[in-house]
C-alpha cells in the first residue's frame, strides 16, 4: 500500500467549495514552479525555439539601427539610445505572445486533459507558462542590451535606472502574458492564437514611439499613439536609461500591468477551466 | 518467369547501422509473402529497396522481372506502396486522394474516376469520400491510403504493416480485403510483427532479424521448426506446479519442462501429443495432483521466434531499441 | 466484390532496354508527364489554401501591415526632406517583401511533406520526378502573383501613384512575378536541404529578413553606413526593387534589368536543377 489520497466524506457543496479554495492556494505555488520547469524544458529541447527568440531581436536591434538609424532623427539623442528601450520592449512582447500559443498548442493536443485530471492546482497551467515566459524575457533583455551596448548604446540615466530597466521591461511583459494567455485559452489553435496575437502586438508595439518620435507621425495617428500601453512603457524605459521624466510614465505602465496581471488574469484562468 | 520478386544478396547500411545483410528472397507471382520481424528488424528497409525509394548498399533486386535500381522508372507503374505511416493528404478529401495518386500513375481521368468510385465502396468510405481526410478515423486512414495504392491495379502491392493501430474489426476487414486482391492474382509482399497475421494471410513466411533472414518457409514448415507438439497441464497451485513438471518431463522429448508459475502452468515439447495423454494424467494421478486443465497444443509462431532466436519477438524488439542508443 | 474487370485499365507492359536508352528514355519521359504531373501537384497545393484560407493571412494582411506601419509610422520620419514622395518609393519595396514571404512557404511545405513520409508515395509512383517540387513552386508563384495586384490596390488607396510609362507599368507586376518564382526554387531547395518544416520556416525568416531591409526596400541606400551600402549594392533585393520602383515610376531600367535578369536566370536554372536533384538524391 504505497500512496494513497485521505478518506474522502460527503460534504455540502460549501464545503466542497472551501476545500477546493484551500487546496488551490496550497498547491498554486509548487505546481506553478514544477509547469514553470516544464515550460522552460521546452527551450532547452528545441533548440530552434530557443534561437529564435535570441537571434531574431538581436537581428532586429542591427537591422533597425543600421537601416533606420540613417534617415530616422531623433533629436538629441543617437538612434541606437532612442532605440533600445523601444525594441526592448517590443522584443519581449512578441515573446510573451508564446504564452498563448503554448497554451493553446497544449489545448490541442490534449496536453491540457492530463494536466485537468491530476489533482493539481488548475492556475498553474497557466501561471507557470507566464512564469517562464517572464524568465525568458528577462535573459533576452539582459543579453539585448548587452549586444546594445556593444555596438554603441550608453546608459544617461545613472546606475539604478538603468539597472531597472530589463525588470522593468520584463514585467510589463509579464502583465502582457496574461493576455496572450487569455487568447491562447479562448482560440485554442496554435496557429489561429499565433496569428492573431501578431495581430495584436504588431499594431500596439508600431504605433508607439518604440522607433520613431511620436511626433514624426500623422496628427490623426498621435491620440492613439500617446494613449498607447507601449508608448507608456517605452518612454518609462527610455527615461530610466537615458534620463527624463520616470514617475509621469511609471504609473500609467504600472497601472496597466495591473490590470493585466489582476483583470485579464483572472479572466484567462476563467475561460481555461471551462474548456 | 513465375518469380515476382528476386532478391539476390541484398545488403543496406546506413552509416554503421547495418539495416540489412545479405538478404535472399523469392516470392512467387500470385503469392503472398510475410515479412515477419521484431521492431528495427529491416522490414521496412527491404520494402523501401523493392519499391526503388532506397538504393541497396550491395546485392541485387528484381521485381516482376525490373531490376530495382537499373529499371526502376518502368516498375513504378507496376507497383502499389501503402507505407507504414498512412500517406494521405489531410486537406484533401477522401476522392481526391485516390484521385490524385490515379493521375500520378497517368491513368486517363475518366477512368481514374470510375476506379475511385468502386475503391471507396470497397473500402467502406463511400459516406466520408467528400470530407477531407482530417476528420477520418486511424482505420479509415489506412483504408484510403491502400484504396490509393490500388488505383492502378497494380499487379504487385507492397504493404508496411497495414494492420498495425487498427481495431480487431478493421483488421479482419483488411485481411479479408487483401485475401480478395490475392485471389484476382495480385501478388502482395506484407510485413507485420503479428505472428498470428502472417500464420492468416501469408503463403510464404520470410522471418527477419536484425537485419538477416533466420528462416524461410510456409507457416506450417515453420512450426515444425519449432518442434512438434506441445502439452500443457494447468494445475492449483505453484506447488503443485513444480511436482507436476517433474513428472511432465519424463514424457517430453527433452526432458526438459516449462513452468509458468504465474498461471500455474507446466509445458512439454513432444513428437506427438494425442497417445501421450492418458499416461500423463494417469502418473500425475499416482502423485495426487488434481488437472484442472489439459490440452495438447501446435506451436505458435511465437515459439517459432523463440526456437529461432532464443528470444521471444518482445525480447528481440526492445533489444534492438536498445542497440539503437 | 471484383476488384479487376476484362476491359479495365492496366499499366501498359514496356520491356526495359540497353543503360543508354533507358537513360534517354527516362529523360523523355520526364518531360512528356512534367507538365501534367506539376499541374496536378499544384492543384493538390492550391486546395491546401482553399482548404486552409488561414494561411493566405500573412499574404493578405502583409501589405496592409506594412504600407501603414512604413507610410505612416516611419513615413514622416525617413520621407522628411527628400524629393520623393514616400509611398510611391516603399510600394515596389514592400510588394518584393510580401512575395517573398508568400513564396519562402513553397519550401516549408515540402520540409513537412518529407517529414511525414508524404513524399515516400511520390517516389513510389511512375511520375515525373520533378513534379513534386514544381507544383509547390507554381502553387505559391501563382498565389504571390494574385497578390501583387491586392498590394497595389491597397497602395493606391494609401495614395500612391503611377508615374511611369503604360508599358513598364503594366509589365512591373510580371517582373516581380518571375523574380518570385525564382526565389520559390531556393526555397524549394531550403525545404529539401532541412527537411523539418519548423526549421525551414526559421531559415526562411533568416533569410527574408535581412536580405530585404538590408537593400533599397525602406530607406535609400545613401542613408546607410558606408559598409552597410556596400552589401546593399550588390543585394539583389535591391536591384529588382529599383528595376520595379523605376518601371512604376520612371527612371532608368537598363542596368537594373540585367542584373535582375542575371539573378532570375542563376535562381530558376542553377538553384532549381540543384533543389531537384538534391530531391531525387533523398533515400
Ligand atoms: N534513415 C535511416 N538512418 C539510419 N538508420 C536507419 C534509417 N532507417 C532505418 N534505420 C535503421 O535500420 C534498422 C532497420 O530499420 P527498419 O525501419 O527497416 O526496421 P523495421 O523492421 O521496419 O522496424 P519497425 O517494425 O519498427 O517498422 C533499424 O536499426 C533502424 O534504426
Ligand atoms: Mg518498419
Amino acid at each position: 500500500m504505497n500512496h494513497l489520497p485521505a478518506q474522502i466524506q460527503d460534504r455540502s457543496a460549501l464545503g466542497e467549495l472551501a476545500s477546493a479554495i484551500a487546496v488551490e492556494s496550497r498547491w498554486m505555488i509548487a505546481d506553478t514552479a514544477v509547469m514553470t520547469w516544464r515550460n522552460l524544458i521546452r527551450y532547452r529541447r528545441s533548440p530552434e525555439l530557443f534561437i529564435f527568440s535570441t537571434a531574431s531581436p538581436v537581428m532586429f536591434i542591427f537591422l533597425f539601427n543600421y537601416v533606420f538609424g540613417g534617415a530616422i532623427p531623433t533629436g538629441d539623442l543617437n538612434y541606437i539610445d532612442f532605440l533600445m528601450p523601444g525594441i526592448l520592449v517590443q522584443t519581449t512582447l512578441f515573446s510573451a505572445t508564446q504564452t498563448g500559443v503554448g497554451l493553446a498548442e497544449d489545448l490541442q493536443k490534449g496536453m491540457v486533459d492530463r494536466y485537468r485530471s491530476l489533482p493539481m492546482a488548475r492556475s498553474a497551467v497557466l501561471g507557470g507558462r507566464v512564469a517562464a515566459e517572464t524568465l525568458v524575457s528577462l535573459f533576452v533583455a539582459c543579453l539585448m542590451l548587452a549586444v546594445g551596448y556593444i555596438i554603441g548604446m550608453r546608459f544617461h540615466g545613472g546606475f539604478w535606472p538603468g539597472f531597472a530597466v530589463p525588470f522593468m521591461v520584463a514585467g510589463f511583459a509579464f502583465g502582457f502574458s496574461w493576455v496572450a494567455a487569455f487568447i491562447g485559452a479562448s482560440v485554442r489553435n496554435a496557429e489561429g492564437a499565433g496569428s492573431l496575437m501578431f495581430f495584436v502586438v504588431f499594431p500596439f508595439t508600431f504605433l508607439s514611439s518604440a522607433f520613431v518620435p511620436v511626433e514624426t507621425m500623422p496628427g490623426w495617428l498621435q491620440p492613439f499613439t500617446s494613449v498607447n500601453p507601449v508608448t507608456y512603457a517605452v518612454d518609462l524605459g527610455r527615461a530610466l536609461s537615458q534620463g527624463g521624466v520616470i514617475v509621469a510614465n511609471a504609473w500609467p505602465t504600472l497601472l496597466w500591468t495591473l490590470l493585466f496581471t489582476f483583470v485579464v488574469g483572472p479572466v484567462a484562468v476563467w475561460r481555461y477551466r471551462r474548456v | 518467369m513465375d518469380n515476382a520478386i528476386e532478391v539476390r544478396q541484398i545488403s543496406k547500411s546506413y552509416g554503421k547501422v547495418v539495416a540489412l545483410e545479405n538478404v535472399d528472397l523469392n516470392v512467387r507471382r500470385g503469392s503472398v509473402m510475410g515479412l515477419l520481424g521484431p521492431n528495427g528488424a529491416g522490414k521496412t528497409t527491404l520494402v523501401r529497396i523493392l519499391t526503388t525509394l532506397l538504393r541497396p548498399s550491395s546485392g541485387s533486386a528484381t521485381v516482376l522481372g525490373y531490376d530495382v535500381v537499373r529499371h526502376a522508372r518502368h516498375l513504378r507503374s507496376y507497383i502499389g506502396l501503402a507505407g507504414q505511416s498512412a500517406a494521405v493528404d489531410d486537406l484533401l478529401t477522401g476522392r481526391e486522394n485516390i484521385h490524385m495518386a490515379g493521375r500520378l500513375y497517368h491513368m486517363p481521368k475518366r477512368e481514374v474516376q470510375k476506379r475511385a468510385q468502386d475503391l471507396l465502396e470497397q473500402f467502406d468510405l463511400v459516406e466520408a469520400a467528400d470530407r477531407s481526410v482530417k476528420g477520418y478515423s486511424g482505420g479509415m486512414r489506412r483504408r484510403l491510403d491502400l484504396a490509393a495504392s490500388l488505383v492502378a491495379n497494380p499487379p504487385m502491392i507492397f504493404l508496411d504493416e497495414p494492420t498495425t493501430g487498427l481495431d480487431p474489426r478493421s483488421r479482419l476487414e483488411l485481411w479479408d480485403v487483401i485475401r480478395n486482391l490475392v485471389s484476382e492474382g495480385t501478388t502482395v509482399l506484407l510485413t507485420t510483427q503479428y505472428l498470428e497475421e502472417a500464420d492468416q494471410l501469408a503463403d510464404e513466411i520470410t522471418v527477419i532479424d536484425l537485419g538477416k533472414v533466420i528462416a524461410q518457409g510456409t507457416a506450417d514448415e515453420l512450426k515444425h521448426q519449432a518442434g512438434s507438439e506441445f502439452i500443457e497441464v494447468t494445475v492449483r497451485d505453484a506447488e503443485e506446479t513444480r511436482r507436476a513438471a517433474g513428472v511432465l518431463s519424463n514424457f517430453a522429448e527433452n526432458n526438459e519442462c516449462d513452468i509458468n508459475e504465474e498461471d500455474n502452468i507446466a509445458s512439454i515439447m513432444v513428437e506427438d501429443g494425442a497417445p501421450l495423454m492418458v499416461q500423463i494424467v494417469r502418473s500425475l494421478d499416482a502423485e495426487d495432483i488434481a488437472v484442472a486443465n489439459m490440452a495438447v497444443r501446435q506451436p505458435t509462431l511465437d515459439d517459432v521466434f523463440l526456437a529461432l532466436t532464443g528470444r521471444t519477438a518482445e525480447e528481440a524488439a526492445t533489444e534492438s531499441e536498445q542497440d539503437q542508443d | 466484390m471484383n476488384l479487376h474487370t476484362a476491359n479495365e485499365w492496366r499499366p501498359q507492359t514496356v520491356p526495359p532496354s540497353t543503360p543508354v536508352r533507358e537513360a534517354i528514355g527516362s529523360v523523355i519521359y520526364e518531360f512528356r508527364w512534367l507538365a501534367a504531373d506539376t499541374a496536378m501537384m499544384a492543384w493538390r497545393n492550391l486546395m491546401h489554401y482553399r482548404r486552409n484560407p488561414e494561411t493566405l493571412m500573412s499574404t493578405i494582411a502583409g501589405p496592409v501591415m506594412f504600407l501603414f506601419l512604413f507610410n505612416y509610422v516611419f513615413g514622416g520620419a525617413i520621407g522628411a526632406g527628400r524629393d520623393f514622395n514616400y509611398i510611391d518609393y516603399l510600394v515596389p519595396g514592400v510588394l518584393i517583401q510580401n512575395n517573398l514571404f508568400t513564396v519562402m512557404n513553397t519550401g516549408i511545405g515540402i520540409a513537412s511533406d518529407l517529414q511525414k513520409g508524404f513524399v515516400d508515395r511520390y517516389r513510389s509512383l511512375p511520375m515525373a520526378r520533378s513534379a513534386v517540387l514544381g507544383g509547390r513552386v507554381c502553387a505559391t508563384s501563382l498565389i504571390s502573383f494574385v497578390s501583387v495586384y491586392w498590394t497595389l490596390a491597397i497602395a493606391m488607396l494609401f495614395g500612391m501613384r503611377f508615374h511611369g510609362d503604360l508599358l513598364p507599368v503594366l509589365l512591373m507586376p510580371l517582373v516581380v512575378g518571375v523574380f518570385c518564382f525564382g526565389v520559390a526554387w531556393l526555397s524549394a531547395l531550403v525545404g529539401v536541404t532541412v527537411r523539418n518544416a519548423e526549421t525551414a520556416s526559421a531559415s526562411t525568416f533568416f533569410i527574408t529578413i535581412p536580405l530585404t531591409f538590408l537593400s533599397s526596400t525602406f530607406v535609400p541606400v545613401e542613408t546607410m553606413p558606408g559598409w552597410l551600402q556596400a552589401f546593399a549594392e550588390v543585394n539583389p533585393i535591391t536591384h529588382v526593387v529599383n528595376l520595379c520602383r523605376n518601371m512604376a515610376q520612371g527612371g532608368p531600367l537598363e542596368s537594373y534589368a540585367w542584373i535582375t535578369a542575371f539573378w532570375i536566370a542563376l535562381l530558376i536554372i542553377g538553384v532549381g536543377t540543384l533543389a531537384t536533384w538534391s530531391y531525387r538524391r533523398i533515400s
